[in-house]
């Protein structure tokens, strides 16, 4: 019986008069998908198997490849779209939970896209970045309520460990484990040349990469691996994850192909063993529970590093985050639904969670309700694809955001979201060596940090713009924005005017 | 159309000040002839003054300056006044009628002391029980509005143009060491005297030219700590701030000025480490008070007068000196009007802080 196959997704299209059979293409391809044909002489290309991640497109050398979508059909139906029906036919084929890479890619509104920004006209001058100091330095950690000053009336610095970033955007959580080590590498790199951080993920800290502290975040998740004192003191901050946005309410699993010998030692965890997270943290099962491992961390890092708890945007967020704040966390972490992620179950991905935009602006504002919005810094994530959106995002009233997936792109990532299969051809999302050394660490790191730079020029030239010369006077600046085709929930929601208004 | 306070207002101005170190007695006269000069850069929607030492008499009680827009919101104000202070007198604030000056509210003033059983039970500090009364005040009473409630000061506003309003409240009968002025030019139509500046609290008071790109920033922000911005003004937040570093967190005018229109942080990593030490708390920790866009302020408060610019210098400013008099204007054509002959006159660099006081 037949009923198992689907057409594939794309097809491969290959200039015969271009091509020069040189195999280049199938080197490349890690998925298998072209061969030779020693009887035809011709290169074939097996499109069942092709991601349309572009790398034989981009390696060919005479351009004789593109890859197409497939106008092979279903019938068209409002109803049962075409992923509808394929995902039933693998299930029913297969009998397992459907997983799925990157971030929710489905049509649902992106607020980002929905909010506009303003400029100055005559009665406020815009300020010319290029011309005039133009200032984007963030601090993120709490705030003290009392000013406390020495015999000779200097004031104290009596505020807790914080983080110091230069911009205000930092690499979220990706474990090494499920991206390799050059892609860590090139995080850890960059991170320290632009004066930001990036964040180890629950795969402990490579030893190579202790040299790079002053600019990581650890982060201790419910799996616990790779969590031992030093680790723990080698950043300037740590991270305990509560969640994810991708994922929000289960754990997570790194199949044991991609446990090799050095992941195996980073993670403290026997090789080729499946890694697997539990949903919840097993010592917290409460608020409560959390203040406790809050604080034994400041206790096994001497009240030196900040902690950041970072938590998934769910339903009830805003309450959630106030119990936080007043936990004895220093700065806390939102991830929306949108987020990236190495592997999901696709079901949980694209139905869990609220997006950032809406989840940022309700906390933000009921921090401030409470009045504690000052004793605790915001950090949100997922997802955030250009400067605009950070520059939103900080009006919204975050403190500083998180990219992953912008940061893979700069890498090489082209969005195949296929990385639960450990072969990434851009030696991202995986642990063959083979794969691996195709992400160069130099170019890599000089990518991310053009890619920061850029964002960080634009943001200057839209605070400018707005006759903002310091990134703290427009953090929960919304007078800022307007929201375009919104309705009034929404803006109320947002704590935004209409367009015109 | 929307009343004051319904929508944000921005606004151009004029400002001036004056101040005698030792504590001579200026005539209010003078300020007028100096806000005057400057007639074009109001429109007539708003002027004011604030003159500081000018009760002596009542030195030590608190003077409350109070609108009403009728007999009922005044029969209701002076309840709420009498079950919370002493009022040891009460009057029309004496006014003379002007051609320009139309449709004013009733205007009264009283000298309080706060009743000491009523301060007893609130468990709160003397200002800080002055302060929430007065708020309560604009916030619940309708038709009523405390816009001046220092001690041996008091502030005069209308919508005018200044030197109108100066006429209209016979300033040439006061004297004090210090005044401010303001004369408006607002971009939204004001149709309210409670809209016009200066705008004060307690004994701060503040002029203020220009339009802060950072206001939501600086206002949800000072809106945690129980200041509520019904006037959505750039100087109602600027002096509600100034309350709250001065008053609140007991900075002084020096610090709070490097808090609001910090150095760049260019600036401050070359100085020595103490320097940069203290200058760094102070922006982490206020970040949320650093205001940005065109401004130029003086600030009035209780001995003291306090000039500033913002980081950039986007407002002009001038500062002038003779003798122990300090004159401060957007112009100096304001200052040399009542002053020719100064020992010397200079323009405050941006988030320069010119602060003078009463000797000691």
């Amino acid at each position: 019986m037949s009923l198992g196959y689907v057409y594939s997704e794309f097809e491969v299209v290959r200039d015969i008069q271009k091509c020069i059979n040189c195999h280049i293409c199938e080197k490349e391809c890690a998925n298998e998908v072209h061969s030779f044909s020693s009887k035809h002489k011709i290169m074939l290309a097996d499109d069942t198997k092709c991601v349309n991640c572009h790398r034989c497109v981009e390696k060919c050398p005479v351009r004789a490849l593109k890859i197409v979508k497939t106008n092979h059909a279903f019938r068209e139906n409002g109803n049962w779209n075409e992923n509808l029906i394929k995902q039933i036919f693998k299930q029913s084929q297969e009998g397992g939970v459907l997983l799925s890479s990157m971030g929710n890619p489905n049509k649902e509104p992106i607020y980002w896209d929905k909010i506009l920004l303003n400029a100055s006209q005559v009665t406020n001058p815009p300020i010319d970045p290029l011309r005039e100091p133009m200032e984007t330095k963030v601090f993120l950690g709490k705030k003290t309520d009392k000013i406390e000053r020495d015999e000779n009336n200097n004031i104290i610095n009596n505020l807790s460990a914080g983080i110091e970033l230069n911009t205000p955007i930092m690499f979220s959580a990706m474990s090494y484990g499920s991206v390799s080590y050059n892609t860590h590498m090139c995080l850890a790199k960059s991170a320290k040349e632009l004066g930001i951080c990036y964040n180890t993920g629950e795969g402990g800290l490579h030893k190579d990469l202790y040299e790079y502290g002053k600019n990581t975040i650890v982060q201790v998740a419910s799996g616990r691996f790779g969590v031992h004192k030093d680790y723990l003191n080698a950043g300037v901050a740590i991270e305990i994850k509560m969640g994810q946005g991708a994922k929000p309410g289960i754990g997570g699993h790194l199949p044991g192909n991609k446990i090799v010998e050095d992941v195996s030692k980073t993670r403290m965890i026997p090789k080729g063993a499946d890694a697997i997270s539990p949903a919840p943290h097993h010592d917290i099962y409460s608020i409560e529970d959390l203040r406790q491992l809050i604080y034994s961390l400041k206790e096994a890092t001497d009240y030196k590093k900040p902690i950041l708890v970072k938590v998934a945007a769910v339903h009830n967020i805003s309450a959630i985050a106030s119990g936080i704040a007043r936990s004895g966390a220093d700065i806390i972490v939102i991830d929306g639904y949108r987020g990236g992620t190495g592997a999901a179950p696709t079901m949980i991905r694209d139905n869990v969670g609220i997006p950032i935009e809406l989840a940022l602006a309700s906390v933000d504002q009921r921090l401030r309700d409470e009045g504690i919005r000052h004793k605790v810094s915001l950090v949100v994530g997922g997802s955030i694809r250009s400067s605009a959106d950070v520059v939103k995002a900080i009006a919204l009233g975050a403190d500083a955001v998180y990219i992953g997936t912008a940061a893979l792109l700069a890498l090489g990532c082209h969005l195949c979201r296929s990385c639960q299969t450990g072969k990434c051809n851009w030696g991202i999302a995986t642990q063959q060596p083979d794969l691996v050394k195709r992400l160069d660490t130099e170019i890599g790191t000089q990518r991310l940090i053009n890619l920061i730079n850029a964002w960080t020029h634009e943001i200057k030239e839209m605070m400018g713009g707005m006759g903002i010369n310091s990134i703290e006077a427009l953090k929960g600046n919304r007078l800022m924005l307007r929201g375009i085709g919104l309705n009034d929930r929404e803006l109320s929601i947002l704590g935004i005017k209409h367009a015109g208004e | 159309m929307l009343k004051e306070g319904q929508f944000r207002n921005l606004s151009g101005c004029a400002i001036s000040g004056i101040f005698s170190k030792d504590g001579t007695a200026i005539k209010g006269d003078k300020i007028i002839k100096s806000i005057k000069i400057m007639h074009d850069r109001s429109n007539g929607l708003g002027g004011g003054f604030a003159g500081y030492g000018i009760y002596p008499e009542y030195k030590d009680n608190y003077a409350f300056h109070v609108f009403y827009d009728s007999l009922k919101s005044k029969k209701e104000c002076e309840e709420f006044l009498d079950r919370h202070f002493e009022i040891v007198n009460l009057s029309k604030i004496p006014t003379k009628k002007v051609a320009s000056i139309t449709d004013e509210p009733l205007i009264w003033r009283y000298f309080v002391n706060p009743l000491p059983h009523k301060l007893v039970d609130s468990q709160l500090e003397e200002r800080e029980f002055v302060c929430r009364c007065v708020n309560k005040v604009n916030t619940f009473i309708d038709g009523a509005y405390i816009f001046s409630s220092g001690k041996n000061m008091g502030v005069f506003k209308a919508v005018g143009y200044p030197e109108d309003v100066g006429e209209f409240y016979r300033l040439d009968e006061y004297e004090g060491y210090c005044w401010t002025a303001h004369g408006r030019y607002p971009t939204n139509t004001p149709g309210w005297w409670g809209g016009a500046h200066p705008f004060a609290l307690l004994d701060y008071s503040v002029v203020h030219n220009g339009e802060i790109s950072s206001y939501d920033a600086n206002r949800r922000y000072i809106e945690m700590f129980g200041y509520k911005c019904n006037l959505l003004t750039d100087t109602e937040v600027i002096t509600y701030i100034f309350d709250y570093l001065l008053r609140r967190k007991k900075l002084t005018p020096k610090e709070s000025s490097l808090v609001v229109s910090a150095p760049f942080w260019s600036t401050i990593d070359k100085l020595p480490q103490n320097e940069k030490e203290q200058l760094t708390y102070l922006r982490n920790m206020f970040s949320g008070l650093l205001i940005t866009g065109p401004f130029s302020i003086i600030l009035g408060y209780e001995g003291g007068m306090m000039a500033l610019n913002d980081r950039l210098k986007l407002r002009s400013m001038v500062v002038g000196e003779k003798d122990n008099m300090v004159y401060i204007a957007s112009e100096e054509s304001a200052i040399r009007v009542i002053e020719p002959n100064l020992d010397k006159i200079w323009s405050p660099k941006g988030g320069e802080a010119v602060i003078v006081e009463l000797n000691k």
